[in-house]
């Protein structure tokens, strides 16, 4: 029997960017709020101190701030065909875990995504026609706008203390920013960080090439940052221990050091880590969220929280599996095409290629986790024809380099042996004289691309896993196959000494690391027939749950996720403020 | 060159960094790089004996990090940087133990696509395919792996990451080459608290200047293609 706890008013289940937003801007309405931590809790002084955090093996091998796939993880498939099987170590993805969940230790590229990906079906309707769209590809408009999101992009770039420099101001093309950008009502809080010697060679070929290079916006601040709530943020080292691990110099714009401390300024909103939720519950009638069910990870004690309002904030993942444990939305059925928990899920595709420059020396060591020289003509711009190529989205290609941590960092020319004295020799020689350039690209829906509960495998409470079916399909092939000539055209233009072959990724595995990009599952749109939450990311079918997170995303660009995860939560934190509490029910 | 970097101790480290944004990295005086062709210098040894390797064991990881990464101008054998003692130790510890790793059942072989899909903790797959190597050398060369020639634990090697080779018992060369592999780069490039990597040389050896990474400066002065250099400092050195 479980503990039942007195109600509350909001439950937010997660303490990681999303969590930190909700829990800081709620926070204000003197409501009783309590946040549900799973992981434990972090103080960057001392869990982010040097020299212990500054540990490759501990932190970027062993993944020490991550997800324990040994207590909950998901099984993995390319096709429905095949039986899945868990993700016994982690791998591909790598999701958070603890208080700042992967907020803590990502690399902070922070991007706005434009109008045309919101409205993407109506857009390339109206540009490509109606066939353009193949069949098995559930693309649908987001319901809301590029102009409508901008105010609350603003805001989260604001808080995180984004370094970049602006595009487009109100209209203005600006020299040096993404030329492709929609129009910003202002710069960015801090300027771009500084260029390392492969993104100045990068920056001059595609310059050369007609291409329209800039500086990539991140959250390792410039310049020292006192962000809008009085927040500190240090001055960026780059210190090449970056994505995976917590930052020592306070520099990265992270929720341990923003929204998080603030919302706990608050009396009425409490935070309780090792609060492994394990459902929302509903009432009778199925149509509102009662609480949820946790458990105390520290004793096992199982313990009831009742609430008003619930709040999902637990990643991608886990907030449809979540949604999936607790029966909040019809389930996504690919056979019909119906159900909407568990559809969209998607990715990120990409290619690379490594060059060698046998006289150059560009210090990998010395980087941060999101710089880079970046040009989006492939991707953001509208311009770039998608028809000749027969594609959907597009790739952003980027020179950076987060790291020079050795023992995944190690580039060597093709044909090196693995092992013995001339792969010795080969490390040595090349190891400061190698620049890698990818392509980030877009996964479109996929009817055959989706999340469920899987049939066998459970997690330490005796809870199916959630069922990953993913593959690249046609669309991504043709995107990442344009990509990696783009990419070896430029690669040629750099003169390196020696270049690799641009290689695609074709199909998924879960082996080597991408990205910690997941997207979809729980759409947001404006028809509950395809979608499970409304435009203010609340449940169509239960209104006193909202959910966070790149869950909501109906497709996946080419660009990382949390300029938009941040952005709908400020929105959404908005309408619960000023429209929900007032008059709870649905917003639409 | 000393590898102590007396005062780079924690306190002043912290001292740089951080809000005020003035950057330490004065403290870490670049020097030469290395000259290569050196012959390289012999580090203390490592600790004698293992915690979790049978001594049959350890001959045949001996051989295989000594193989990996011989005894050349760049670096001792992998032995004498203490790769193997690493590996012990991680086999004995919480890793080898399946930290991590989720391991329910049941367990299909599955595709590549679908990663590491055996019911082993590391240590208990190390133990069953030492064994079933010492197994497959010995008929096909003869001899267990520690007594074979260079030639034949290439030959060996080459066919296990390959996939070429299935271990007594069914298990599958390759997943255990995998993890060795792994484990040798870890325990060659890890930081030395962790029993490799002894006086930080394959950080030398590649010019990783380890955890002291205050760049704010760097990064200006070393934006041309010049080398930065500078005495690498591990963990122990700044606690
Ligand atoms: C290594 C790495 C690098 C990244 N780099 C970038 C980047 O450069 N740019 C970018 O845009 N994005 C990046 N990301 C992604 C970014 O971190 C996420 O988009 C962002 O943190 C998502 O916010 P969130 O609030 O949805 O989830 P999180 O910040 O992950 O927070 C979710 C929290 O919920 C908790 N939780 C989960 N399940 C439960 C449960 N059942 N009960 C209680 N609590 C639970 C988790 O422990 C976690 O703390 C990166 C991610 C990683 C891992
Ligand atoms: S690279 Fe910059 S932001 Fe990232 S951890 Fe290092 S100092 Fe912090």
């Amino acid at each position: 029997m479980a503990t039942k706890l007195p109600p509350v008013d909001i439950v937010i289940i997660g303490m990681g960017w999303t969590g930190g937003i909700l829990a800081k801007e709620l926070g204000p309405t003197g409501l009783k709020i309590v946040v549900l931590e799973r992981g434990a809790p972090r103080s960057p002084q001392n869990d982010f101190a040097v020299p212990y955090i500054r540990d490759e093996l501990r932190f970027a091998q062993r993944n020490d701030m991550m997800m324990d796939v040994s207590q909950d993880t998901y099984t993995i498939r390319n096709n429905p065909s095949e039986t899945a099987l868990p993700m016994r170590r982690l791998g591909s993805f790598l999701p958070g875990e603890g208080v700042g969940g992967a907020g803590a230790h990502w690399n902070g590229v922070t991007w706005r995504w434009p109008d045309h990906e919101l409205r993407i079906r109506s857009k390339y309707e109206e540009r490509y026609g109606k066939n353009y769209i193949p069949a098995d590809m559930q693309l649908q408009d987001w319901g809301v706008s590029g102009p409508e999101l901008e105010p609350y992009y603003d805001r989260f770039e604001y808080v995180a203390g984004i370094s970049g420099k602006a595009g487009n101001l109100k209209g203005q093309i600006q020299k040096e920013g993404n030329p492709f950008e929609d129009p910003r009502a202002r710069e960015y809080p801090l300027p771009p960080l500084l260029q390392n010697h492969a993104g100045q060679i990068f920056w001059k070929a595609a310059k050369d090439l007609g291409y329209h290079p800039f500086i990539r916006p991140t959250a390792n601040a410039s310049q020292p940052y006192t962000n809008p709530d009085g927040m500190k943020i240090g001055q960026c080292q780059y210190c090449g221990f970056c994505e995976r691990f917590g930052c020592e110099a306070n520099a990265k714009g992270s929720p341990n050091i923003t929204v998080i401390p603030v919302a706990l300024r608050n009396p009425n909103v409490e935070l309780r880590t090792y609060a492994w939720v394990t459902k929302v519950l509903k009432d009778s009638t199925g149509k509102k969220a009662t609480g949820v069910l946790y458990v105390n990870v520290l004793t096992g004690e199982e313990i009831e929280q009742p609430a008003d309002l619930v709040i999902i904030a637990a990643y991608q993942l886990s907030n449809v599996h979540l949604m999936l444990v607790s029966g909040i939305g019809k389930p996504y059925d690919p056979a019909t095409q119906s159900g909407v928990v568990g559809k969209n899920y998607a990715y990120q595709a990409g290619a690379g290629v490594t060059l060698f420059f046998e006289d150059k020396s560009f210090n990998p060591f010395i980087a941060t986790g999101g710089w880079g020289t970046s040009l989006d003509d492939f991707h953001t711009n509208w311009n770039f024809d998608r028809a000749a190529h027969g594609g959907i989205g597009g790739a952003y290609i980027t020179v950076g380099g987060s790291n020079g941590r050795p023992i995944a960092y190690r580039p060597v020319p093709g044909g090196t042996p693995q092992w013995g004295s001339e792969w010795k020799r080969a490390v040595a020689k090349w190891y400061h004289s190698a620049v890698s350039i990818s392509a980030s690209a877009s996964v479109m829906p996929n009817r055959v691309n989706y999340l469920d509960l899987d049939p066998t495998y459970t997690n330490r409470f005796g809870q199916p896993l959630m069922r990953m079916t993913f593959d690249f399909r046609e669309n991504e092939h043709k995107l990442v196959k344009h990509a990696a000539g783009i990419i070896g055209g430029i690669g040629k233009a750099m003169k390196p000494t020696r270049m690799g072959t641009p290689t695609p990724r074709l199909s998924w595995s879960v082996v080597p690391y991408q990205s910690t990009h997941n997207t979809g599952g729980a759409v947001m749109g404006i028809d509950p027939n395809t979608s499970a939450l409304n435009q203010h990311c609340q449940s169509w079918d239960l209104s006193n749950v909202f959910v966070t997170g790149a869950s909501a995303f109906p497709h996946n660009s080419g660009y990382n996720p949390t300029g938009p995860v941040g952005a709908l939560a400020y929105r959404m934190a908005d309408a619960i403020r000023e429209k929900y509490l007032k008059r709870p029910g649905l917003l639409i | 060159m000393t590898d102590k970097n007396s005062g780079l101790g924690r306190r002043q480290f912290l001292g740089g960094a951080g809000v005020a944004g003035v950057a330490a990295a004065a403290t870490l005086a670049p020097v030469a790089p290395a000259n290569a062709q050196a012959p390289a210098a012999a580090p203390s040894p490592p600790p004698a004996g293992y915690t979790f390797f049978q001594p049959q064991e350890a001959l045949f990881i001996e051989a295989a990090v000594d193989h990996m990464v011989p005894k050349d101008e760049l670096t001792p054998s992998g032995t004498d940087i203490g790769i193997a003692t690493y590996i012990d130790r991680a086999l004995s510890g919480g890793w080898g133990k399946g930290d991590r790793l989720y391991l329910r059942g049941p367990w299909p072989r599955g595709t590549a696509n679908q990663g590491y899909q055996l019911p082993l903790t590391p240590a208990a797959l190390y133990r069953a395919a030492i064994g079933g190597a010492n197994e497959h050398c010995r008929k096909t060369f003869g001899q267990t792996f520690d007594r074979c020639s260079a030639a034949q634990k290439e030959t060996f090697l080459q066919e296990l990451s390959g996939g070429k080779i299935t271990l007594a018992g069914g298990l599958p060369g390759r997943a255990f080459f995998g993890m060795l592999y792994q484990n040798v780069m870890e325990g060659m490039f890890a930081d030395p608290i962790y029993g490799g990597n002894r006086d930080k040389i394959a950080w030398k050896m590649i010019g990783f200047p380890g955890v002291a990474a205050n760049n704010a400066e760097n990064i200006k002065k070393y934006n041309d293609g010049r080398r930065f250099a500078a005495n690498p400092v591990g963990i122990a050195d700044m606690s």
